[in-house]
């Protein structure tokens, strides 16, 4: 770690001018991912600008859907009771993340920029193109049991570790960047994290001069009835192998709406909207599930020791799906 | 029997209403819940800095350059270490003979050459006046390395493998034969043929290594160590650093763990001492967790195959072992696994070997149960593969084969009572409503499993000495130099002195963790309950000896020319054997003759030294009891449900017993704690833990608590422990066994086999993740 000075700020406008100032100073917020990177050399910030005292605050029920402010901890936006009735899958996808003690540290808009836990990004000794572009990527023929088999590229295979993301994913979530000039824009999730391609350095599309204001969430049928399935090495505080967001808006026996998203094996929080599309009009049935399962995999390209991934994570859209409709 | 000593069963039978055994509090739970106990990197002394280690980015080659200029600039840097400027040691462990005479576990001490030997090697120690100055100073080091391609391990196709005489630093031969096994296995008619592999596994313990070092003078040292031996770690010291012993100084008030890592002296200590020699003022050094999987040692990668030749009813015939695992480019350590194959059952054949292969990593060490804990998941389950092949209950195969005598030399055991072990567990568990069949047991959407393993441990040769003080108003100080690596060992302690010397345990204060206090071994191989307490019973005797002839010479005392052989003591009092009314209690004897306090010495001896009534000579001096009439050892057997989910291949355990019988068990809340404790790290062994070393660079890629998997609490379901009472004489004075590491031996075992039950596939392959048991299902 390096010597690092820090700075609270009062107001958005005040954090992104020191940052705009200072393009290598970093923002923090829970500190959970940050503060860890710092620690491993991975990251070396020369200032920290704390935003926990901005007002991008709540948990709000909106017109059409769910507002979260991007500075709301993990354990109370899981909790919360709107988010528990309307949005399940958000909930359960928190609740299963991390532990108690980070999910009390940890925000919104921290936890949608956490990084890859690659064991070689995170250790600066080793070769790795997203922590060092060109120098290699080791993962491919090394440890890549943890490591994404959709998405990946020649230069990178990291997976996008979160849970959360996963969810909103898959219920079309917005995120609400502000720049300098408090100028707002609206990302949907879906474009907001990027595939590596030659540029794994490169995770998501906010401006150095932009900071995560909040997060909506659109009201849907497929949102009130949805679920999270996540599948890891030990039953808490650990990562997923696999995971398994999914909605699904039942009437009449049909198929109105289905949303499926996987976590732990995309590069990105992967949505699966082939397998969606096999899925309107259908009967909620155990066999249109795996042909769902199936498509959501099609061109995985597994490595060695991933290989299984391909595998869990359709049966974890199955179960998903089961236990939704059960 | 020919001891020499009396016995704690003589003077504390039954009804006698002592404290030994009770389930005490911790008598240091309250400092430690407070904070006010001190560990090793805790000691704020006048003048103190503060040691960061900078480690080799590669795993082979050669410094080429090393520019310290930038990190000496930066502000509070007092010095900074490489090879070029380490001041000069009298010995290091880089030759055979210093290696030795040090006791060192590994064969090369970095600092002091230019070759890089494995990743996370340590090639500079940054001295500053802060902790996060030196951090920050160590990231400015520029270190160029001439990189070479390294070895990764036994499985690397550039390694060779080679056949060492000796293992487990020249403590265990390489090969044994018992009877003609080949024959025997060619001719069994039924054979088994299985390999069985074990991950990487690191220790973890809560404290990392940590030193605070403190010249006193130009030749005398202090060092405030997490160690598990002080006395051990003062000899490597004062070797290293050309002293005489009593000028090295060492301190261990508190361990926030250990489990083998601690059991040696690792680099970082001595470069810490050396830091602090170079900057005349005390230096701390404290591992980072990374450095953890790189600083203290670990449990070696390793193959095991083993084949099984049993008669048609079940009995045993030939066992033959082979071994295959990693070493360092130094030393042949490979965990001793042939010794508990060799032991378990009665088998009348036997024959082991070990192949090794030098790759660029540290030297692995003893991790808890070494040898047992890997060498019981193979017999466990090919045990278990018999008993399902010949449709025998895995309990009942096992009484089949029950070992009546030591197979491996035919004595008599010193005590066993694996059977009621077996019965107790069985009856807690409910195993009679298993399941005979395999993958049988449907709940929901899971499988449920039912498994059971046997367990064993050594009662390794030890002694150690205790020091009694005894005041006339009825309070005690009683010193050893023995460490608590946060078990119990002072609660226990103070327990033993309380009914050794008739008093309540509050009277007592027990000090231990200095060099100071007189020798006690290393708290390793579960040797320390048994020896620190028997050396405390004993040092209680050298004062009631003491006192008994002061009453028998002393005209005023009801015994007053008595022989001391008549005068017995019990709870304080000196009294006539024959008519117990006659005598005195040990304040009023002392306060007539104004003495204010009285000493006592004691040397307590553990397994066949005592036995056979002499010293066990040097402490450490492994496992020996085939001297003494008896074999001794520790029994136990674990049972396990685990519930599998036959989609992913998550499983869960849900239910756990496990009985053991290890002598007196000296409290019964922390012994079932340590019970619990080593079976969940069993369990973690079994199910989660593996350190991934990078197949071309040989540099661990999860080097972190957040990627090393170890249990948490919602792996683990409510555990039920229970003790097989057990009074074994021939053991020491106060027949007490140890339980540290039975705790963990055939834990995996007993996992693996319920996964089998209920998914009716074998995986040989620890830890058995997801992956694991969803593939098996597959085919
Ligand atoms: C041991 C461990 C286990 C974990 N397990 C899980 C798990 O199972 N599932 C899971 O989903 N996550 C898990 N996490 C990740 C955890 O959820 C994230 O670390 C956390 O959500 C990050 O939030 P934070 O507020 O602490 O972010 P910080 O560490 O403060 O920030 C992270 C990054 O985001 C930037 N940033 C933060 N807020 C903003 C903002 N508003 N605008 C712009 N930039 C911003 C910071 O500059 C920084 O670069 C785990 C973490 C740890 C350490
Ligand atoms: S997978 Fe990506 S993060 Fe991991 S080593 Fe390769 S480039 Fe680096």
């Amino acid at each position: 770690m390096n010597n690092f000075s820090y700075t609270p700020a009062a107001t958005a406008k005040e954090a992104i001018g020191i940052r705009k100032d200072k393009k290598d100073a970093a923002y923090i917020a829970g500190g959970t991912t940050l503060l860890d990177l710092m620690k491993a050399n991975v990251e070396q910030h020369p200032q920290l600008v704390d935003i926990n005292m901005l007002p991008f605050k709540g948990i709000q029920e909106t017109t059409d859907g769910l507002r979260i402010g991007s500075m709301e901890r993990m354990s109370d936006v899981g909790e919360n009771a709107l988010v528990v009735q309307q949005y399940p899958v958000i909930s359960e996808a928190l609740l299963l993340s991390a532990s108690p003690q980070l999910r009390n540290m940890a925000s919104i808009g921290g936890n949608l920029l956490q990084r890859t836990r690659c064991g070689y990004f995170r250790d600066p000794a080793f070769p790795c193109n997203k922590r060092n572009p060109g120098s290699g990527c080791p993962a491919q023929q090394g440890d890549n049991r943890n490591l994404a088999i959709l998405g990946t590229s020649e230069a990178c295979i990291a997976t996008n570790p979160g849970d959360l993301a996963v969810a909103l994913v898959a219920l079309d979530a917005v995120v609400t960047l502000e720049n300098a000039k408090g100028k707002q824009r609206r990302v949907p999730l879906l474009d907001f994290h990027l595939l590596p391609g030659t540029t794994p350095q490169r995770e998501t599309v906010i401006e150095p001069d932009e900071l995560i204001v909040a997060v909506t969430v659109p009201a849907a049928a497929h949102a009130r009835k949805s679920h999270y399935v996540k599948v890891r090495d030990r039953a808490s505080y650990a990562f997923a192998l696999v995971s398994a967001a999914v909605g699904l808006d039942v009437q009449g026996g049909q198929i109105r709406s289905a949303r499926i998203a996987l976590g732990g094996v995309g590069t990105k929080p992967w949505r699966a909207q082939e397998a969606e599309k096999l899925l309107i009009g259908k009967p909620a049935t155990e066999e249109n599930f795996r042909a769902a399962a199936a498509a959501a995999v099609r061109g995985a390209q597994p490595r060695e020791h991933n290989r299984f991934k391909v595998e869990m994570v359709q049966k974890t859209v199955v179960q998903a799906l089961q236990e939704l409709m059960a | 029997m020919d001891t020499t000593e009396p016995a704690f069963f003589e003077t504390n039978g039954p009804g006698t209403g002592g404290v030994v055994g009770l389930p005490l509090d911790r008598v240091d739970g309250f400092a430690k819940v407070t904070g006010q106990a001190k560990y090793s990197a805790e000691y704020k002394l006048p003048g103190l800095t503060y040691g960061v280690l900078r480690t080799s980015e590669i795993a082979r080659g050669k410094i080429q350059s090393i520019d310290t200029t930038a990190a000496a600039k930066e502000p509070g840097v007092i010095a900074i270490l490489t090879h070029l400027n380490l001041p000069k040691l009298a010995k290091t462990p880089n030759d055979a003979e210093g290696k030795k005479a040090i006791g060192a576990p590994m064969g090369f001490l970095p600092l002091t050459s230019d070759q890089i030997h494995y990743a996370g090697q340590p090639v500079a120690l940054v001295v500053a006046d802060t902790y996060d100055r030196a951090v920050h100073a160590a990231t400015l080091v520029r270190v160029q390395y001439a990189t070479e391609k390294p070895i990764v391990s036994f499985l690397d196709p550039k390694a060779q493998l080679f056949d060492p005489l000796k293992v487990q630093d020249g403590k265990t031969p390489g090969h044994t034969k018992r009877g003609n096994a080949q024959e025997a296995f060619a001719a069994a008619p039924v054979q088994l043929t299985a390999t069985y592999e074990h991950a990487i596994n690191h220790h973890n313990p809560m404290e990392p290594g940590a030193t605070t070092a403190v010249w006193e003078a130009a030749d005398r040292l202090t060092v405030y160590e997490s160690t598990q031996g002080v006395t051990r770690t003062q000899k490597a010291l004062s070797t290293m650093l050309g002293l005489p012993t009593e000028q090295v100084r060492v301190i261990t008030k508190y361990l926030g763990g250990g489990f083998g890592c601690k059991g040696s002296s690792w680099p970082h200590t001595i470069l810490t001492v050396q830091a602090a020699k170079a900057v005349g003022r005390p230096v701390r050094l404290s591992l980072t967790r990374p450095q953890m999987f790189t600083g203290m040692g670990h449990r070696e990668d390793q193959h095991q195959t083993l084949k099984l030749g049993a008669t048609k009813d079940g009995k045993l015939t030939a066992l033959i072992h082979e071994k295959t695992s990693t070493t360092s480019p130094w030393d042949n350590y490979a965990e001793p696994n042939s010794r508990i194959i060799n032991l378990l059952y009665a088998c009348p054949t036997f024959e082991s070997t070990y192949q090794l292969a030098r790759a660029n990593v540290m030297t692995s060490t003893f991790t808890r149960a070494p040898g047992e804990a890997p060498g019981s998941f193979a017999i466990e389950c090919s045990m278990d593969d018999l008993a399902y092949q010949l449709g025998i209950d895995p309990l009942q195969i096992r009484l089949l084969n029950y070992a009546d005598k030591d197979p491996t030399n035919g004595k008599p055991w010193s005590s066993k009572s694996l059977k009621q072990c077996y019965a107790r567990g069985a009856e807690l568990f409910g195993w009679s409503k298993r399941n005979p069949k395999a993958g049988m047991t449907r709940q929901g959407r899971y499988l449920i499993g039912w498994g059971m393993a046997t367990a064993s441990y050594p009662v390794h040769n030890n002694q150690g000495t205790a020091r009694v003080r005894l005041y006339a108003d009825g309070h005690a100080v009683v010193q050893t130099g023995a460490t608590d690596l946060g078990t119990g060992t002072y609660t226990v302690m103070t327990q033993v002195a309380a009914d050794s010397l008739g008093i309540a345990p509050d009277k007592v204060r027990f000090e231990l963790g200095d060099t100071q206090l007189p020798t006690a071994p290393n708290s390793g191989g579960s040797v320390a309950a048994g020896t620190v307490s028997s050396s405390i019973y004993m040092a209680a005797q050298d004062v009631w000896q003491k006192l008994t002839k002061l009453a028998v010479q002393d005209s005023k005392s009801p015994l007053y020319r008595a022989k001391a052989a008549d005068v017995v003591v019990e709870k304080g009092r000196l009294m006539l054997k024959t008519d117990k009314t006659k005598g005195e209690d040990f304040m009023a004897l002392m306060k007539r003759a104004e003495m204010a306090d009285i000493e006592g010495m004691g040397n307590g001896k553990y397994g066949a030294g005592y036995e056979t009534g002499r010293a066990a000579g040097p402490a450490d001096s492994g496992h020996q009891d085939d001297k003494g009439g008896h074999s001794m050892h520790s029994f136990g057997a674990h049972f396990c449900e685990v519930r599998v989910d036959p989609e992913v291949g998550t499983v869960r355990v849900t239910r756990w017993v496990s009985v053991h019988a290890a002598g007196r068990i000296l409290n019964a809340k922390t012994a079932r704690s340590q019970i619990i404790g080593g079976s969940i790290f069993g369990i973690g062994a079994a199910l989660m833990e593996e350190t991934f070393r990078d197949p071309n660079l040989a540099r661990y890629t999860n080097a972190s608590l957040g990627e090393y998997h170890i249990p948490v609490n919602a792996d683990i379901p409510d555990m039920t422990v229970e003790f097989i009472e057990e009074h074994d004489p021939y053991i020491n004075a106060m027949g007490v066994k140890g339980i540290g590491e039975i705790s963990m031996v055939g834990v995996s075992a007993a996992v693996a086999n319920a996964i089998f039950h209920a998914t009716g596939k074998r995986i040989r392959s620890l830890p058995i993740t997801p992956d694991k048991v969803m593939n098996s299902l597959a085919v």
